[in-house]
């Protein structure tokens, strides 16, 4: 029991630090840590399809895409305000997630992760050749309205820090939820052992499915984010590299562990930031850091922990 | 016509370098069931060797440009297999027997290291192949024009195709590469060193995917540090179109991936070419999962 309290104690000091941020950090700091939320929010949408129900995806940031077009698209010709715009890139990306998914959840691990691949750079180039005339060819979409809340118009990095981490902590406390509920326990049970969990009556590839659409659709509503923080959206935003840096957040951070996924995102997004000096050799440290990170601590930083129920402690001695 | 040949030509060409790589792929993912993800990047450094050894050694002066580009081929073969046998005991031994995705990961880690190692010696410029190696001349065919570099180049790729197959059905290691490759645990009850065969693997896969690179150095006339995952991403396609772990079937679909390529870019459209290699890839997954000459591998929902 005092581990627990001693973790919640961690987690509030953690967060308080990180509410006052803006209180001493300046403007580009600030702008860091904007990145880092919205990588946050990525990353977690992520880890429900990856770490959660094990599915390799590897073309998330098709569905960011999806969701930052579709936002982009409905307020600039419709003036519809980029908040109200978030809920409709939401469910359009959860339906894009379930067009993708439908035909190829079953297949095996590796083949998902490249079909995956291929789904993101299909999207990449049809919006590059501007498809149905909707998304302005190589130049993307500019002039998005900046987001307004009860009347007070976001402009600052401060004032998204307090947007986009607001955001982050409505998607931790709903993804802990989540991962606590039935649906959770279902997937947590279906990666395991998917001939076991279809065995006890779980339907699990409809469980795969709706994973699939819960983060694909939370992952359009970040791109929506994205979009109005930005302001002008590009092809170049969404290429395979972010779907491929969204991938090793949440492997290196520890996929299934909320905690993990978030240090993960504060490391590999944040922490390059701190050696903008060695811009050249950066990558080239990233990429022998992954291959040392997978020989060494194979389940990520903070790994999934198979859960605990408290009935089960009390009858220990 | 003249058109359709052209496309078709050009497309065999591009398409026997898509099977020199997609080798590479299949094999390795044949013995440990693994996609390599820092096989392109080894195609990359197989361009970027040939160009460094060809401009500074001079060979095709001394040797004449047949012999000198046969030496050329065999040195850049044996550079690129060293550093795939090195990579595989760096990166993916260690890993053998963790979780499948940790060694996809550390292939990730790889590719980025490979392409950035590569952009950190030569810089992040494109290169240019010196023009005046191949002979530039066209032949006539039945009275159709074809470049002769494009008969060179699919040429070569189908004797080192060949010699492959003859390796892999023929010799004692070639037969130890395919038990290894049905079941790595009886290999090894049955007297087989699979580590030794895992070696040979990455020797020879790597090897090849470099001569690819000299190829489309060749080929094109131009190489730069990111072209690896372009190829790699295509040349995958075609091992999975031919069906993934099976040899002939990475030829087939390497040749069929070029084809398709070069007409699809010809006659729907050009802004669309690298998409269409894509929706081949997801369409053979949906429709027949196992490739043109695969063994099963879905799991039903």
């Amino acid at each position: 029991m005092m581990n627990e309290k001693y973790k919640l104690f961690l987690y509030s000091a953690f967060a308080l630090i990180l509410a006052t941020a803006p209180l001493y950090l300046n403007s580009y700091w600030v702008d860091v840590l904007n990145s880092v939320g919205l990588y946050a929010i990525l990353a977690l949408s992520l880890n429900i399809i990856l770490g959660d129900a094990g599915l390799y995806n590897m073309g998330h940031a098709a569905f960011f895409a999806v969701g930052a077009y579709t936002a982009a698209y409905l307020n600039t010709q419709f003036g519809l305000p980029i908040l109200w715009a978030l809920p409709v890139s939401g469910i359009v990306a959860g339906i894009a997630g379930l067009l993708v998914a439908r035909p190829v959840v079953h297949l095996r691990g590796d083949y998902l992760l490249i079909v995956t691949v291929g789904v993101g750079e299909i999207l990449r180039i049809a919006l590059i050749n501007d498809v149905f005339g909707l998304t302005g060819g190589p130049n993307g979409i500019f002039g998005i309205d900046r987001p307004v809340l009860f009347g007070f118009k976001i402009r600052k990095p401060q004032e998204f820090f307090y947007l986009i981490w607001g955001f982050v902590a409505v998607t931790i406390f709903l993804f802990y939820r989540l991962k606590n509920s039935r649906f959770g326990r279902a997937l947590d049970y279906l990666r395991e052992d998917m001939t076991a969990a279809e065995g006890s009556g779980i339907d699990t590839g409809r469980y795969q499915l709706y994973a699939f659409m819960v983060g694909a659709a939370w992952a359009g509503m970040a791109g929506t984010l994205y979009a109005s923080k930005m302001s002008i959206i590009s092809p170049e935003s969404f290429s395979f590299w972010e779907s491929v840096l969204i991938f090793i957040i949440v492997i290196l951070g520890g996929s299934g562990n909320i905690a993990g996924v978030l240090l993960g995102t504060f490391l590999i997004i944040g922490l390059p930031e701190a050696f903008r000096g060695f811009a050249n050799a950066r990558m080239w440290f990233f990429g022998l850091a992954m291959m040392l990170m997978m020989i060494f601590r194979t389940e990520g930083i903070l790994p999934h922990r198979p859960r605990v129920f408290k009935s089960l402690d009390r009858q220990r001695p | 016509m003249e058109e359709f040949f052209q496309q078709l030509t050009n497309g065999l060409a591009v398409g026997g370098i898509y099977a020199l790589i997609a080798l590479g792929y299949t094999m390795v993912y044949g013995v440990l069931k693994l996609i390599n993800f820092a096989h392109g990047d080894l195609f990359t450094l197989g361009a970027y060797l040939g160009l460094t050894l060809l401009t500074s050694l001079g060979l095709s002066g001394h040797l004449g440009t047949v012999l000198g580009l046969i030496v050329l081929a065999i040195m850049v073969t044996g550079f690129v297999g060293i550093a795939g046998a090195l990579l595989e005991r760096a990166a993916y031994r260690p890993l053998r027997d963790s979780h499948r995705l940790s060694a996809v990961v550390s292939a990730l880690g790889a590719s980025i290291f490979l392409q950035n190692t590569i952009m950190l010696i030569y810089g992040a410029k494109n290169y240019v192949y010196p023009l005046d190696i191949l002979p530039r001349t066209t032949l006539h065919i039945f009275g159709l024009p074809v470049p002769l570099v494009r008969i060179l180049i699919l040429t070569a790729s189908l004797l080192l195709m060949a010699g492959l197959y003859l390796f892999i059905q023929k010799t004692r290691l070639g037969t130890a590469i395919r038990a290894a490759a049905i079941d790595q645990g009886a290999a090894k009850l049955m007297g087989i060193n699979v580590n030794q065969v895992i070696m040979i693997v990455f020797l020879v896969g790597p090897g090849l995917g470099g001569v690819a690179g000299l190829m489309v150095g060749l080929y094109y006339g131009q190489v730069n540090f990111t072209m690896g995952w372009v190829y790699g991403l295509k040349a995958f396609t075609a091992a999975i179109l031919g069906g993934i772990g099976n040899i002939p079937g990475a030829m087939v679909g390497g040749l069929l991936l070029g084809v398709i390529e070069a007409l699809g870019a010809a006659y729907i459209s050009i802004a669309w070419k690298d998409a269409i290699a894509f929706c081949v890839l997801i369409v053979i997954l949906i429709v027949r999962p196992t490739g043109i000459l695969g063994e099963r591998v879905a799991d039903k929902i």
